[in-house]
């Protein structure tokens, strides 16, 4: 079984236990370390070599912590490392210093990545894991892309000049794999000796000067597309098209889902079988009252019955699933694309000026799927300080995609401008939360350097793949939690919990929030599920400033159980101490106010 | 003349003189760039947004803080792009 360390990139492949890479049997002791620089396709290899599926996107710095699979060869039978990429064996930020460690613990074999298009900058690591004396093969990966940008590299001459066996390959076709595989057994200690980092370069330069031609071409519709998404007039107007977009992307795909299909699907079908169980268990038995819960005119209404079946099927299946789809795909389409990594130029200047860099934008638009992964990603984040800052402002104000799809499907009946109310109102929380931390927190936050991709067409095949184990990771995970909280709910709510600890906040929430009891029980069930939170709140008869209220306090206190946990395991029980303060305080805060300009304004 | 990152001029092709110190010059160097190294500046971001560079045809986005102290020559006169 493949295990990753809890730390990849996306709980889609992480949590869920990983797809068939052969049980590790006990003959299985040789270890081979898949080395290279960030964005170069390790993880394309890692999956084509051991048919674990690892997490892939057109980015540096998707792979942070290190996965390892089976690789079996005629005969031999090896665990494959997928070290996290890595410029330099003396390492700038943590992805580094993990691969630093790997690479020093050693292997019985090595295969060293390179990309054709970069050769310069990619040798760099290649002579310095070279001069460890481990048995190495090198894949010089990208040699397609590499050709139409007229950079050609002659393999065999690098092989010399190497003293390793190398295979031109393009691992996302599977092209060159299976001849790496059979030179595996070929594998030997380069005869390179160590070089002083101030000759290094003239020492690079010189090989690079041997075996590769670049042949003059002529700027492409790419080479534009790339120079005008950095551009400080074109790249925002692209920006702006590439974020509406798919903001309508998202929300076509969901609603049609949801309208054309699920909707349908859950009346025609599961209505009747639905109601026949209701039959059976007689209305007003307890049993009914927790899997069917409150009939309405004799009828079950998915949104407000709150039974485990009913409510709990149609707030996972129909509300929020359609949206985790819809926003995946074209997330992971934009991963995919190379695009992320331009969007991180635009909105350096402003992330910076709330202490984090531009790169953030990855685990916060991760996050706007689901948190998890969002604050696993921050790992890409150099400072320990911008983590903190990143990952709080995330558990804050990044309302994750189950709980924006509740919001939207709740409000959004009620009128467009309910919706704006709670997106402005986490908006604002985000900038002012981030200026207070940057300001306050101790220490720096480092400056952005980082290598932006070149833009490729996604491929079908990856890109299905990646969608399917988000998805699956999401159904997987938030099944049990969705169905188990609403059972918990009415549970808690037959025994007289939820009314004991509703009159215990009472005060706080009549007062400073506006809200009546009841909805504090909704609030603090949101630890388990915010979807379910939301849904909660819709048989409270509140207005729609009150749900305002409570679907903004709802979002920023206390993170589901699951951005808990990752929270914990990232921060460490301080600073998770630390950020739940932060939590509660800017919840209260935020919802104190608009509840304070609710009743002035009526 | 030697000017910093920042001041370039966007698509002067331009070589680097002399690297920042510490830690951002460290990333700097693992990203491909050193001394006599030769570049295009792409663009420069608004509000003290970061710059970006043509290095063997690829991009690099370096922040403006470390822009501001990287030693560069213009290898051309503005205007003729690499």
């Amino acid at each position: 079984m493949a295990h990753c360390n809890g730390r990849c990139s996306s709980c889609g492949g992480c949590l869920q236990g990983l797809e068939p890479g052969g049980a590790q049997t006990p003959e299985c002791t040789k270890r081979i370390l898949l080395t290279g620089n960030p964005n170069v396709g390790k993880s394309a290899f890692f999956s084509r070599l051991t048919g674990v599926h690892a997490i892939s996107s057109n980015y540096p710095g998707t792979t942070v912590g290190f996965m390892e699979g089976t690789l079996r060869t005629e005969g031999t039978c090896y665990r494959l490392v997928d070290v996290p990429g890595a410029y330099t064996l003396e390492p700038t930020n943590e992805a580094e210093e993990i691969a630093r460690k790997l690479v020093a613990e050693g292997g019985d074999k090595v295969i060293i990545v390179l990309d054709a298009t970069a050769l310069e900058r990619n040798l760099v690591l290649a002579l310095q894991v070279l001069e460890r004396g481990i048995p190495s093969v090198v894949a010089l990966n990208m040699v397609d892309e590499a050709r139409h940008s007229g950079i050609i590299v002659d393999s065999t001459a690098l092989e010399k000049e190497l003293g390793v066996p190398v295979v031109p390959t393009v691992a996302v076709t599977g092209q060159g794999i299976r001849e790496l595989v059979a030179r595996l057994d070929e594998a030997r200690v380069s005869p390179l000796t160590a070089t002083p980092p101030e000759s290094r370069w003239q020492r690079i330069g010189s090989i690079v000067s041997r075996v590769q031609k670049v042949v003059h071409r002529h700027h492409t519709f790419r080479d534009r597309l790339e120079d005008a998404s950095v551009h400080k007039f074109w790249g925002a107007l692209i920006g702006i098209a590439v974020l509406s977009l798919s903001y309508m992307a998202v929300r076509e795909i969901g609603e049609g889902l949801i309208n054309l299909l699920l909707d349908p699907f859950f009346e025609s079908a599961v209505r009747p079988v639905l109601m026949k169980l209701s039959d059976i268990l007689g209305p007003g038995s307890s049993l009914h009252t927790l899997l069917i819960g409150t009939l309405f005119d004799g009828q079950i209404d998915f949104e407000q019955s709150f039974g485990v079946v009913s409510t709990g099927l149609y707030v996972e299946f129909v509300m929020v699933l359609p949206y985790i789809v819809a926003f995946y795909a074209v997330l992971s389409f934009l991963e995919d694309s190379g695009y992320l990594p331009r969007l991180a130029i635009l909105f350096d200047a402003l992330l910076h000026r709330i202490g984090i860099h531009g790169y953030a934008v990855i685990p916060t638009l991760l996050g706007l799927g689901c948190n998890v992964p969002g604050i696993l990603a921050t790992r890409v984040l150099e400072s320990r300080r911008e983590r903190f800052i990143a990952a709080t402002l995330i558990s804050v104000a990044i309302p994750c995609a189950a709980l924006q799809a509740m919001v939207v499907g709740v409000l959004g009946n009620i009128g467009l401008r309910y919706v704006l109310l709670v997106y402005g109102a986490l908006f604002v929380s985000w900038i002012i939360l981030g200026r207070l931390m940057h300001k306050l927190l101790p220490g720096y936050s480092p400056e952005l350097i980082v290598e932006i991709p070149p833009y490729r067409l996604p491929s079908l095949q990856a890109f299905s793949m990646k969608l399917w184990f988000r998805i699956r990771g999401f159904l997987v995970e938030a099944t049990p939690l969705v169905l188990g909280g609403i059972l918990l709910a009415n549970l808690l709510t037959t025994a007289g919990v939820i009314g004991f600890l509703a009159k215990a906040v009472a005060p706080l929430f009549n007062v400073v929030l506006g809200l009546p009891s009841s909805a504090a029980g909704a609030i603090l069930l949101g630890i388990l599920r915010k979807d379910v939170a939301v849904g909660m709140l819709v048989p409270l008869g509140l207005s729609p400033e009150q749900l305002v209220v409570a679907t903004v306090t709802l979002s920023m206190t206390f993170p589901c159980i699951a951005t808990f946990v990752v929270l914990w395991k990232e921060l460490g029980g301080k600073d998770t101490a630390k950020s739940l303060a932060i939590m509660l305080a800017t919840a209260f805060t935020a919802g104190g106010l608009l509840n304070a300009v609710f009743s002035f304004l009526s | 003349m030697k000017q910093t990152l920042n001041a370039l001029e966007d698509g002067v092709r331009a070589v680097v003189s002399k690297m920042p110190a510490g830690e951002c010059g460290k990333r700097l160097e693992a990203l491909g760039l050193y001394p006599g190294k030769a570049f295009v500046k792409i663009s420069g971001m608004p509000f003290h947004g970061p710059v970006t560079i043509l290095l063997d045809q690829r991009q690099i986005a370096i922040g403006h803080g470390v822009s501001s102290h990287l030693i560069v020559e213009a290898a051309q006169s503005p205007g003729e792009t690499g």
